[in-house]
């Protein structure tokens, strides 16, 4: 199982703010892909992973456990 | 007053915690940015903005600012705190105080602070306006080594 967490515009678009994928492993760029897929608009393009609270890269394996977060182009300050 | 070094929180940002933190008998200089939120951008008028963070990574990330602060000027000490929720205009966003022995180094670290906050911390702004609203941040493509370390 993979947790994965939504913010801001993505998570008016998908409607929730966490969702569990029942995979046992996965690359962060077929999550992105599967996002893609899974809600229209979502715009992986320009969206980044965290895993575990670290930016991932797009071959970082993502394993069962793991708490992952989509994170689009961020505006604090 | 309760707070931590580094820290997301939800009710009014009160300044001086931030400055009394990071002041010591040895620091010579305070220097105090406070981000505020402005009600006209490029001629929009904001209503009110909407703040919203990933809080454990975004207290991270700021520790991590912190941290390469502390190697890039040695002596400095740092406290930052970003408010998130519904803001209004002129209240305090995001507070960053830096002292250090002398006031080149208070005044560059700070710079140093608000510019990388604004790259990798993972909060998100959502302009409202009398006709709208949007979530603001510059549109990227996924860099290939991942977020720009400094």
């Amino acid at each position: 199982m993979i947790k994965v967490n939504y913010f801001a515009r993505l998570r008016e678009i998908t409607g929730k703010g966490e969702e569990t994928l029942d995979r046992d492993s996965m690359t962060v760029a077929e999550l992105l892909d599967w996002a893609e897929t899974s809600y229209p608009g979502f715009g992986a393009d320009n969206v980044q992973v965290a895993v575990n609270e670290e930016y991932a890269l797009k071959d970082d394996v993502i394993e069962s456990g793991d708490v992952c977060a989509f994170i689009p182009p961020v505006s604090g300050g | 007053m309760a707070m931590k070094q580094y820290e997301i929180v939800e009710t009014p940002i009160e300044v001086q915690k931030y400055m009394d933190y990071v002041l010591h008998p040895s620091a010579g200089a305070v220097t105090v940015f406070t981000g505020n939120v402005r009600e006209w951008t490029h001629g929009v008028k904001t209503l009110y903005l909407s703040y919203e963070a990933y809080v454990p990574m975004a207290e991270k990330k700021m520790a991590e600012i912190g941290a390469e602060m502390e190697a890039k000027w040695p002596g400095v000490r740092v406290a930052i705190a970003h408010r998130i929720g519904e803001l209004q205009i002129s209240d305090i966003a995001v507070v960053i105080a830096v002292s250090s022995p002398h006031r080149k180094a208070a005044y560059e670290a700070n710079e140093y602070a608000i510019d990388r906050i604004k790259e990798v911390v993972p909060i998100w702004k959502k302009e409202i306006w009398e006709d709208g609203e949007e979530w603001i941040g510059a549109q990227k493509k996924y860099p290939a080594k991942g977020v720009e370390q400094a």
